[in-house]
């Protein structure tokens, strides 16, 4: 069973990293909810595997459960759905207003050749400000 | 028990959705409550400072519930002085955000505002690892909402690029967590710190890589090299009040890197192995940052990279882990909140005043910037210089110290050749001496004046700028203060014993 999960987690976290390092959003997306996915088995385990173990101390069963990590899991769960849909809409935000799905920040997003140099832009226009003044040189 | 305190973290948590809700509209009221939350909130934390002095450390426990079973905030001389930091830092900040009308150009400037403070402080204070993460997460998902405050496409990539980041930061901290919960059986930081101690040898190595995942999350907040891409584009991006706020929150990273590897994976428990992986870390980074500073075409990217510098500066005088070391680094890091604060908002006013003209900026603003380049690049009078000469002084014993003064007296001076460079092209070369550019005369074909900065912008940015001043001025007295916190910092058993009671020690 330890085994079992620990290829799980270990296989997920994998293909998470994986999908991380794509270029797209989406992608990337993706792959750090399935990261989310993969640390909250891992919390779980973290407090030894049983089964069908009360998760309080009683005197009329044969063990109990370590209880912390399941409380855990559920506040590590509720914060990693609120950051990933918060990561979803700043991704549409940027998609709709740069019109590309492209995470890094190329001078041409309709560039999508990896390896060609982009051209020296002397006056890049500076992002989210005016054009930077003063600095020609 | 002493309720104070919880104020610096529910204060701004019960301000946040007023402002949120019931003054969505009304951006006035929200900046007079926003000002008075800020207000209450620095008052506070000078209380607490204060009550601090005596070098008693105070716990708070949650719900009366005993450590370590329940979560408790700790109130010790670090976290006072950092949160007496962040108050002083945020007032600034949002005083600048009202006067340059920046908090007007986007929704829910002051909530967010309000929330990110709430998690910066929480930090701060919280004793509980798993606490700690939550704070992180509270602070983070504000932040996002800042960063991306007023629009704009280079602002939203660059803020997903700086949400995936923390991200997958986030998921590094669970599973940090998950590892040393597994093996210590407790998250309360006191706690870990005792069971730690008397880990069983057949377990260090489990410790040693939650302690390690534990670092590069740190690092990744604090942007130590390899981990510090996101750093230069996120804080050039921001809108200016934001990248001045984000000045404390690389600071929390440091916090938190000096807190968790004196208490818990200090010399005694895991011996030198952190700090010794540290040391030639925060060299790089500062070279990197020096690098960057002389190699960026744009006043923002500059100073963000002047930010990386002084980040590196301050890993490697907290790396170096003997008492005068620990001292150097918080004065350093007060330092370089304010600088970096300062340095932002002058950023901003120098465009402002440039309006839409290619001239240059008007006088206050220039000399504005000439201070602050002063103090951000470590040069006398100001506060940046006795910061980095007592990391020199801190460092003189060290085997390493040659490279340490090499690599900071090389950089100080890339900071500063990189400053007067873009500086003396920002404000002193006559781009247009004979006014043949369209767009720096006004319709009658007579030359714009720089436009004229609100005054209550002006004060704002005065304020980091001042406390840079009081900084110097009392550079002893402030010193003296460090030290005593290095060496409370440094007295682990009174921490254990503050927290678990006088038994929970042995």
């Amino acid at each position: 069973m330890e085994l079992l999960m620990a290829i799980l987690i270990g296989l997920q976290t994998a293909g998470g990293l994986y999908l991380v390092m794509r270029r797209r959003t989406f992608s990337v997306i993706v792959g750090t909810a399935l990261m989310t996915y993969a640390v909250n088995l891992f919390l779980f385990a973290s407090g030894r595997l049983a089964f069908n173990m009360p998760p309080i101390y009683s005197k009329y069963a044969e063990g109990y459960t370590d209880p912390l990590p399941q409380a855990l899991v559920l506040t590590a769960i509720v914060i990693s759905f609120g950051m990933t849909a918060v990561a979803v809409m700043i991704a549409l935000g940027a998609y709709l207003e740069s019109d590309t799905d492209h995470i890094d920040m190329r001078r041409d997003p309709m560039d999508l050749d990896p390896d060609e140099i982009a051209p020296e832009d002397d006056d890049f226009y500076m992002p989210g400000l005016q054009r930077p003044k003063g600095d020609h040189g | 028990m002493n309720h104070w305190i919880i104020f610096p973290v529910i204060l701004p948590a019960m301000f946040a959705p007023v402002m949120a809700m019931a003054m969505r509209h009304d951006l006035l009221l929200q900046r007079v409550f926003s000002i008075a939350g800020t207000v209450a909130m620095m008052m506070i934390s000078i209380g607490l400072f204060i009550s601090t002095l005596d070098g008693s450390i105070e716990v708070y426990t949650l719900g009366n519930w005993e450590a370590p079973f329940g979560i408790v905030l700790v109130l010790d001389r670090l976290s006072a002085t950092m949160l007496v930091l962040s108050s002083l830092l945020a007032f600034g900040v949002v005083l600048y955000a009202i006067g340059s009308s920046w908090d007007s150009r986007g929704r829910h400037f002051h909530p967010l505002f309000a929330f990110q403070m709430m998690g910066v402080n929480g930090a701060f204070l919280t004793g509980d690892a798993f606490n700690l993460f939550v704070f992180f997460e509270v602070l983070l998902i504000a932040s996002y909402g800042l960063m991306i405050h007023a629009g704009g496409a280079m602002r939203l990539r660059s803020g997903l690029q700086y949400v995936v980041m923390n991200l997958v930061g986030s998921t590094l901290f669970l599973f940090a967590m998950g590892t040393l919960y597994a093996v210590l059986g407790t998250l309360n930081m006191a706690d870990m710190a005792v069971k730690a101690r008397g880990l069983a040898p057949g377990d260090q190595g489990l410790l040693l890589v939650g302690a390690m995942l534990l670092l590069i999350v740190f690092s990744i907040k604090a942007a130590a090299f390899p981990v510090q891409f996101w750093l230069p584009a996120t804080y050039s991006n921001a809108a200016p009040p934001v990248a001045a706020l984000f000045a404390i929150m690389t600071k929390v990273g440091a916090y938190a890197i000096i807190r968790v590897y004196t208490l818990i994976f200090g010399a005694d428990t895991v011996g030198t192995v952190f700090t010794d992986l540290l040391l030639p870390v925060a060299l790089v980074t500062l070279c990197v940052g020096a690098i960057g500073v002389l190699g960026s075409r744009q006043l923002p990217r500059q100073v963000s990279f002047a930010v990386l510098a002084s980040m590196g500066t301050l890993l490697l005088a907290i790396s170096l882990d003997t008492e005068q070391a620990t001292t150097a680094a918080l004065y350093y890091m007060v330092h370089s909140t304010f600088a970096a604060g300062a340095m932002f908002v002058i950023l901003d006013m120098i465009r402002q005043s440039q309006g839409n003209t290619e001239q240059a900026p008007g006088g206050l603003v220039t000399s504005l910037f000439f201070v602050a380049a002063i103090a951000m690049a470590g040069m006398p009078p100001l506060s940046g210089f006795v910061g980095k000469l007592l990391i020199l002084d801190a460092s003189r014993t060290d085997a390493w110290m040659p490279w340490i003064w090499a690599v900071i007296l090389v950089t100080s001076l890339m900071t500063i050749v990189g400053f007067a460079l873009r500086g003396s092209r920002y404000m002193w070369k006559p781009l247009d001496p004979n006014f043949t550019f369209p767009e720096n005369l006004d319709e009658e074909g007579l030359p714009i004046a720089a436009a004229r900065i609100p005054g209550l912008a002006v004060t704002a940015a005065c304020i980091p700028l001042g406390l840079l001043v009081v900084l110097t001025i009392l550079a002893g007295p402030v010193a003296e203060m460090m030290r005593e916190t290095a060496v409370q910092l440094r007295d682990t058993a009174g921490y254990i014993t503050a927290v678990l009671g006088p038994q929970g020690g042995s």
